[in-house]
């Protein structure tokens, strides 16, 4: 007994409507800066103006070296491929640990009530911002921390470790903390959505627990996992304050080439360097839509 | 919430608006606000937006200001970078400007700022000589290498935008505070007497050095190390050519590459950190920084270099969309600060002022013994708020004030080469 639906051609004047406050917005608040950004990007600039002439410069500048240094990298790819690199490591394992924890929610906690007093739990560490989160891992990792003193006290090692803090590591680790639960809001809610009869199907024909999860638990929450996914790469791609705070300011990330740039009033090429950054990221996001159709599976 | 004023013109609005604390962004609304009030003859009252770098901006000195000349401070406080980019781009938020001398070459051309007369400025002629000619009150002549103030102090007129080699009337900023800068290390650390700029890239110190993450100022301090170790002489370290930048940043990139660095640090705070939790023993610091270690009893020394200091200066202008009356009271504020009472609160920190005879009436003369002279205390040293720096019988680090700008080697700049150079800090960074 299918549904007739209304055809789609004219969606009449109460549609435009509704769709007019938010195109509005949008057009404002992204469309429009995007195209001063663009703009500026082409701008000349010296020591204290941007000169309003055309000029490949910002980006003929941000790529020096990049063919003719071949095969050392420059500046450029190096910066791309430190920063592509936390983009893996860290999408890796909020979705592993993002999945296991909307896994356990929405399977194991058997109680409505408990389900979202737990995801609610998940949401706690959002109650302050996220620079505070991230100093307090300082003490905890620095030289003198407190991880160290437990190592040292328990003669698990002689001399503290210095990798805990100011390094690749630590970086790591204040990203998934910070960015865990953008995985596990979307996982939770695609896997809510599945039909419990089909897992019960599966379980009468003699499935096994990881035959259920990889038949239809996965395959099913893929929506809710390719939504975290372009979270967690955007933040990542974009971000600036983690890689200088956790990193010591050693670590190269595509953020901190914009900051460097502003903060020495050389806007024309930061624009630069910000287009670059947006071509970079919307790369990964269709790759990501290619993989899962997600206007279709919502 | 705002108050109501009768004199003329769109400032008067602008004011009211910033009264009610609405800061910046609605000029536009302000001007249609005042029309239908009705007008009440009050004493009009003097604001000025003070834009800083917060070295300068304390409640102390904004309340004195207020009970001694009647003047309201309102502090814009920003970073270094920040208030140049907000001079470039926002030259109306603001009225009164205390920058740095290195930020010169950036501002003066874009024309957004003027300069003062320092036929209005009553201590004028006392201010100290290190700013007029590079040289100290006793005549020794200082390094001038980098963006020394004296090649940046006086326009050629009013609305020039061209620095002049002879002193003319028209004064880019009317100095307010400076300082030698240099390493600060953990003594108790180290255990060893450090006297040399080449310890900052020791590889005995491995893991546990620090430089700024302000590009301009992280290679100076390169430089400094080049220098030491005597692989290279820079006609001037301030200035570079590219061939300069190159070799420095080569230096810098082999020392990150074999861990020498634990952090490069941005803010106050953050150097002040990494120096009292032990995850540096030695890095560039600034003087407060030191003391703020100090004052949680961690032993840290502002250790004197045998190549010199690394010096800083910044000082007042005002905005090109000032009124004339906003000028005139911009005038009388400049004033109140050399006349004493700011110079010494800000000798007290361990800065020095730029009118020293007035601040030294303004001191005690065991402050001026202990800051200036760099004689032992006599007393206990406090700080501004009443906090004890030093217990009596400490001297200053480094010395006498003579001791301390007699050996200034460089001053922070901007090169001409600037473009380049942080082209060349983000490659140093991906390296």
């Amino acid at each position: 007994m299918a549904e007739t639906r209304a055809p789609l051609e004219s969606p009449g004047l109460p549609g435009w409507l509704q769709a007019t406050p938010f195109a509005a917005v949008f057009l404002l608040f992204f469309v429009l800066p995007l195209c001063f950004v663009i703009t500026v990007s082409f701008w000349d600039y010296n020591d204290y103006e941007m000169i309003p002439a055309f000029t490949s410069r910002s980006y003929v500048e941000s790529f020096e070296g990049c063919l003719t240094q071949l095969p050392d990298l420059c500046t450029m790819l190096k910066t791309y491929v430190s920063t592509a690199k936390f983009c893996a490591i860290v999408w890796a394992l909020t979705l592993f640990i993002g999945f296991t924890v909307a896994y356990f929610l929405a399977f194991y906690v058997r109680s409505a009530t408990t389900q979202m007093v737990l995801f609610l739990v998940c949401t706690i560490p959002f109650w302050t911002s996220n620079v505070i989160r991230m100093i307090s891992w300082i003490p905890l990792l620095g030289r003198n921390g407190l991880v160290n003193q437990l190592l040292m006290s328990l003669h698990i090692v002689n001399a503290p470790v210095e990798w805990l803090l100011y390094s690749q590591f630590s970086v790591a680790l204040a990203f998934v903390h910070l960015f865990t639960f953008f995985m596990v809001a979307p996982i939770f809610n695609s896997m809510m959505r599945i039909d419990r009869r089909l897992i019960e199907a599966a379980y009468d024909s003699g499935a096994s627990t990881w035959q259920m999860l990889t038949n239809i638990i996965i395959p099913l929450s893929k929506p809710g996992i390719a939504i975290g996914s372009i979270f967690v790469v955007t933040i990542v791609m974009g971000d600036f304050i983690t890689f200088s705070e956790m990193g010591g300011g050693q670590i190269a990330s595509a953020g901190k080439v914009i900051a460097t740039r502003l903060s020495a009033l050389q806007f024309p090429p930061a624009a630069a360097s910000a287009v670059i950054l947006l071509v970079a990221t919307m790369v990964i996001i269709t790759v990501l839509n290619r993989i899962v159709d997600i206007r279709r599976e919502l | 919430m705002s108050k109501k004023y009768t004199d003329k013109g769109a400032g008067v609005s602008r004011r009211s608006l910033l009264k009610g604390a609405a800061g910046l962004a609605g000029a536009a609304a302000g001007v249609t606000s005042v029309t239908g009030f009705p007008a009440v003859w009050a004493a009009e009252e003097k604001v000025l937006r003070y834009l800083g770098t917060a070295v300068n901006q304390s409640d102390d000195i904004t309340k004195k200001v207020k009970a001694e000349t009647g003047i309201t401070i309102q502090n814009i406080v920003a970073t270094t970078d920040d208030v140049t980019k907000r001079v470039a781009t926002q030259p109306n938020s603001f009225d009164i400007l205390d920058t740095e001398y290195f930020s010169l070459k950036k501002l003066v051309p874009s024309g957004n700022i003027l300069p003062m007369d320092a036929k209005k400025i009553k201590e004028f002629d006392n201010i100290t000589p290190i700013f007029t000619k590079g040289q100290l009150p006793n005549g020794k002549v200082i390094g001038d290498q980098g963006t020394a103030p004296k090649k940046v102090m006086f326009l050629e007129g009013q609305h020039s935008t061209k620095f002049s080699k002879t002193p003319t009337e028209w004064v880019t900023l009317i100095p307010t505070v400076y300082n030698a800068d240099t390493l600060g290390i953990r003594p108790d650390l180290i255990k060893r007497p450090i006297n040399s700029w080449a310890e900052l890239l020791n590889p005995e110190f491995k893991g546990k050095a620090a430089i700024l993450d302000i590009p301009s100022i992280g290679i100076m301090d390169a430089a400094m190390v080049v220098e030491a170790t005597g692989k290279y002489k820079y006609p001037d370290k301030g200035n570079m050519t590219k061939t300069e930048i190159d070799m420095t940043m080569a230096v810098l990139t082999e020392a990150k590459k074999a861990g020498q660095f634990r952090a490069f640090w941005k803010d106050f705070n953050e150097s002040v950190n990494l120096m009292a939790s032990g995850e540096t023993v030695i890095q560039s610091m600034w003087s407060p920084a030191v003391t703020a270690v100090r004052t949680k009893g961690i032993a840290c020394v502002f250790q004197p270099l045998k190549e010199g200091y690394r010096s800083w200066a910044s000082g007042f202008c005002f905005s090109k969309g000032t009124t004339p009356k906003q000028q005139e009271w911009a005038y009388e504020f400049v004033n109140w600060y050399l006349s004493g009472w700011a110079g010494a609160y800000l000798n007290r920190q361990g800065y020095y002022s730029a009118v020293l005879s007035t601040a030294k009436a303004n001191m005690e003369p065991y402050e001026w013994a202990y800051w200036m002279e760099g004689k032992p205390a006599e007393k206990d040293i406090k700080a501004p708020d009443g906090s004890l720096l030093e217990k009596a019988g400490a001297s200053r680090d480094g010395g006498s004030y003579d001791d301390r700008m007699g050996n200034v080697a460089c001053w922070n700049a901007v090169m001409d080469e600037n473009d380049y150079m942080v082209r060349k800090w983000n490659e140093f960074i991906a390296a």
